[in-house]
């Protein structure tokens, strides 16, 4: 029942943050109406629709079914031997957070927000749509035991920075646990800044029960100053705390915590003192350990985002587990395949079809994986994350079944607007070489010989399992 | 009680040490690449070939060299295939694997990763051994830093990745790459070519490995100065080492007229390389480092690999005249450009394929990840390769790069028996691997992931 009345708040909640949104699509004149025909539709909660029409009305789904009627002036997609998968959503992503993704300075940062730092250029968000993703949670690194506040956004592609947050998603903030926060593996004096308090597992602890102390002292405070407000005039207000708001809110169960972790022992820890202090984990995030104590994490209602099976590049991920996804499943916690790299999440469709292989789940349980379970982690789970009538048009028309590594995106929609167009891209391709050889001969490009600046060296390569988390916390470091 | 029993052991080969001492003496004349290269005595050990006879039947057999058998056997014994077609003979004793409803693939090969040399790569250093100090190391073999008991063997080896060239990284010269089947205690019993290729990183301006979003410096005239100081000293040093091997054969030849020359081991290990007699491998992904890696091995007549080859279909020309293969190791990687097409690297083998440039895909790990070896062909082949050249691109392909193609890469008679028998595409994450041969031995399919699954799947 409970879990019934947040759903309906959180419906709630989502309708009426739709409104200005919906208004100003209809101003741009995109998102309009569209209709994909004779597609295999991957509802993902309702089974899988064979040779079936997608219908899509300002930007919402309208109908799903066979034989639906385009309205006038919808754009109309032959899907014939096509597959329609919603789109997916990535909960753990630092894209468009441009060198801004750690406030490494203090152990406890949760007043900076990853929503003032967006840019919405970032070519990685579109590298993203072109894999079939539509929705980012966005963290800020692991280099705080209490971290900032993140931002929950749609990839609204071509749109200012304020359009991509994702209206109505409950707030959150990224906590983080085991060798980040206590800094292992980063330079300390003299090339590394000056160590910092936590240096172990104890100290990672002790940083967020003392946070949390101080927040629900600080809240005791306001309340105490609301009562006596009411019968005395003229009493000086507490003064206000930024850092400790944020931790208020999670006390108050309003704002989600998203909590990057390793080892099982920092699970627990984080479990008995959420307990403790009488707030939940919205997710554990990278968790990479989970499947040690999938019944604790279940037992907790928190969710699970990991990687497939990515493993052994630190000391606290020589534990991990490709089964791990799988062993959270059937211990009934919402597992999440996330990314944590620009580079990965362009391929999470595989990430999901190689959790079949390793556990054995089934095409649903792995779809879902991507889709509706981060969906439910980031609390949009109303709005995204499944085909059914009433939600965001938020999916991709994928070449073949996009648990086949073999499929690629033809194309990709998000509130119905088409954000990736595959053949659109590739038509435009001529145009943008002969840009680019022009901007190569204009006078800023001129050779250092004739008095032209020399040229930069190239950038450092973008390799394939990187992991994000820890290379920005590296270079922020080396900031 | 180790170290008497070692003791003893040498003792007992005293004898055998001095004869052979006196026999070269008195024979004087060595092969040339003995003479040549100290450490190229070391031969791989053949203790598996003693492996049992076995036959699996039923199959679809994708030979990847010939045409596919719809329902067919294959017959290991020895280590080697013994047999394969439609209707073979099996031995008495053999021992039957039903695989119907399966299919046998050759075990995929990976080119381009740093097996056994790291096991965590970040915060236990003493588990990583890829770079040797320095900038010139043509004699660190990367054999010697293998461990053949890495997790990363096990968990690479179930998923169907059953040979690998392992290569160090790091300064100009890098040293020895060795070819290792996933199977062994001993470096010698996995090593298929111990010695199989030299690796040069080759000299760049910026752009270097790991990830990185800070503005790139301006290239400044010392940058280029420095890089091609580096380059120049490669050139150096592999004349000399053309030089001395001449000047050791000279000595071998006539050891009584000519004086006995030195013995420097950085240039005896080249020596081979210098004469092109050993692939070369040149990491190189930008176009003109490409072009520039190509040339400069031309030049001084090495036989080149290039590795890396984010670029390379910008010099498909190039490639396909001087025959020049290439190891993709960058399918997934993020495009080198923000300008560049969001598919640029995905497309790039297929652009490889049909300008006719001989290549092969790899993942580029160091370990933990090359068992994803079957995605990165598969995402290849979701950007128009062939699905049939996206197998052989992961088999055969780097099986001839890396000149070994009479030995692996193929399911025909006579190749040591590496092979794969799944129940779906070998290229589907969704596929599960049934069994693995390595070296003709069957490998369990544990690992240290399979062992902590079944240790905590059932915890209350």
């Amino acid at each position: 029942m409970k879990r019934f009345l947040a759903l309906a708040a959180t419906a709630a909640l989502g309708c009426g943050a739709l409104v200005p949104a919906a208004r100003a699509q209809a101003r741009r004149g995109a998102g309009g109406d569209v209709l994909v025909r004779n597609a295999t539709i991957l509802t993902v909660t309702r089974g899988t629709l064979q040779n079936a029409d997608l219908l899509v009305r300002g930007g919402k789904i309208a109908a799903v079914g066979p034989g639906l009627r385009a309205p006038e002036g919808a754009r109309v997609l032959d899907a014939t031997g096509k597959f329609v998968l919603p789109g997916i959503i990535d909960a753990h992503s630092h894209s468009m957070m441009d060198g801004s993704v750690n406030e490494c300075t203090q152990s406890v940062t949760s007043m900076v927000r990853a929503e003032d730092v967006l840019n919405p250029t970032d070519v990685d968000l579109y590298r993203e749509l072109a894999g079939g993703v539509t929705s980012l949670l966005l963290l800020h690194g692991s280099c705080n035991a209490v971290g900032g506040q993140s931002a929950t956004v749609k990839i609204k592609w071509g749109h200012p920075a304020s359009a991509f947050l994702f209206p109505g998603a409950p707030p959150g903030i990224k906590f983080a646990l085991g060798e980040n926060p206590k800094r292992t593996n980063f330079p300390g004096p003299p090339q590394g800044p000056p160590l910092r308090y936590p240096r172990t597992r104890m100290g990672v602890e002790e940083v967020i029960r003392d946070a949390f102390t101080r927040a629900r002292d600080y809240r005791a405070e306001w309340a105490e100053y609301r009562e006596r407000s009411r019968a005395a005039r003229g009493l000086v207000a507490p003064r206000r705390d930024l850092t400790l708001e944020p931790l208020v809110e999670i006390l108050e169960g309003k704002r989600y915590v998203h909590a990057h972790c390793y080892r099982a022992d920092e699970i627990l820890m984080l479990i008995s003192l959420a307990d403790e202090f009488g707030f939940k984990v919205r997710t554990f995030q990278h968790v990479l350990e989970g499947y040690k104590v999938a019944s604790d994490i279940a037992r907790h209602g928190a969710g699970a985002s990991t990687f497939a099976d990515f493993w052994g590049y630190k000391i606290e991920a020589y534990d991990a587990i490709p089964y791990n996804a799988a062993v959270m499943v059937r211990k009934g916690v919402n597992v999440s395949l996330n990314s944590d790299s620009d580079e990965r999440a362009r391929r999470l469709n595989v990430e999901a079809a190689k959790m079949m292989r390793y556990g054995g789940l089934s095409e649903e349980e792995a779809l879902k994986l991507i889709t509706w379970n981060p969906a439910w982690q980031l609390g949009v789970e109303s709005r995204v994350g499944s085909i059914e009538v009433g939600k965001d048009a938020d999916f991709a028309v994928w070449s073949a079944h996009p648990l086949s590594v073999y499929a690629r995106v033809e194309q990709t929609y998000v509130d119905g607007e088409l954000v990736f167009d595959r053949q659109a891209d590739l038509a435009r391709r001529p145009q943008l070489e002969q840009e680019r050889r022009q901007l190569e001969q204009s006078e800023a490009n001129r050779a250092p010989a004739e008095g032209g600046t020399p040229p930069r060296a190239p950038s450092a390569i973008r390799r394939a399992y990187t992991h994000d988390d820890d290379t920005h916390d590296e270079e922020d470091e080396q900031r | 009680m180790k170290t008497n029993a070692r003791r003893a052991g040498l003792k007992d080969f005293r004898p055998v040490v001095a004869l052979f001492v006196l026999l070269s003496a008195a024979l004087g004349a060595l092969p040339s690449a003995r003479v040549a290269s100290a450490q190229d005595t070391v031969t791989p050990d053949t203790r598996l070939e003693a492996a049992g006879v076995y036959v699996i039947r039923n199959a679809r057999v994708v030979t990847v060299s010939g045409p596919e058998i719809e329902n067919g056997a294959v017959v290991i014994s020895g280590g080697k295939i013994a047999a394969v077609g439609a209707t073979v003979n099996a031995p008495a004793g053999a021992r039957e694997i039903d695989a119907r409803g399966l299919t046998v693939y050759p075990g995929m090969m990976d080119a381009g990763t740093s097996m056994g040399l790291v096991e965590v790569a970040s915060g236990a250093p003493g588990t990583v051994d890829t770079s040797e100090l320095g900038d010139m190391n043509p004699n660190a073999a990367a054999l010697w830093g293998v461990n053949p008991h890495s997790a990363h063997i096990d968990v690479t080896r179930v998923a169907g990745v059953t040979s690998v060239v392992s290569l160090p990284s790091g300064g100009t010269i890098s040293g020895q790459a060795a070819l290792i089947n996933l199977i062994g205690t001993s470096q010698r019993e996995m090593a298929v070519v111990p010695q199989a290729a030299l690796v040069i990183d080759f000299p760049r301006l910026g752009g270097g490995g790991g990830g990185g979003f800070q503005p790139a410096p301006a290239i400044t005239p010392d940058a280029v100065t420095a890089r091609d100081r580096r380059v120049e000293e490669m050139r150096r040093l592999l004349r000399e080492a053309e030089a001395y091997g001449r000047a050791h054969d000279a000595y071998a030849r006539d050891p009584k007229a000519v004086p006995r020359p030195e013995t420097d081991l950085r240039l005896a290990a080249l020596v081979p390389y210098a004469r092109g007699e050993r692939p070369v491998i040149l990491r190189a992904d930008r176009e003109r480092d490409i072009r520039n890696a190509v040339l400069f091995a031309l030049e001084m007549k090495l036989r080149p690999v290039i590795l890396g080859g984010s670029d390379a279909w910008k010099v498909a020309r190039l490639l396909k005249e001087r025959d020049v293969p290439v190891i993709l190791d960058s399918v997934l990687n993020l495009p080198l450009r923000e300008d560049d097409p969001y598919d640029t690297l995905f497309e790039g083998a297929a652009k490889l394929q049909a300008a006719g440039v001989r290549f092969a895909i790899s993942t580029g790990d160091s370990g933990a990840h090359v068992r994803d070896l079957p995605f990165h062909a598969g995402m290849a082949a979701a950007f128009g390769l062939p699905r049939a050249e996206a197998l052989r691109a992961v088999t055969l392909y780097p099986a001839e790069i890396m000149g070994v193609s009479d030995r692996l890469g193929s399911v025909e008679v006579g190749k040591i028996a590496n092979l794969v028998v799944t129940d779906g595409d070998l290229l589907e994450a969704r596929t599960n691997v049934r069994h693995v041969f390595i070296a003709g031995r069957p490998v369990p399919l544990v690992s240290r992931h399979t062992v902590l699954y079944e240790q905590f799947k059932d915890r209350p």
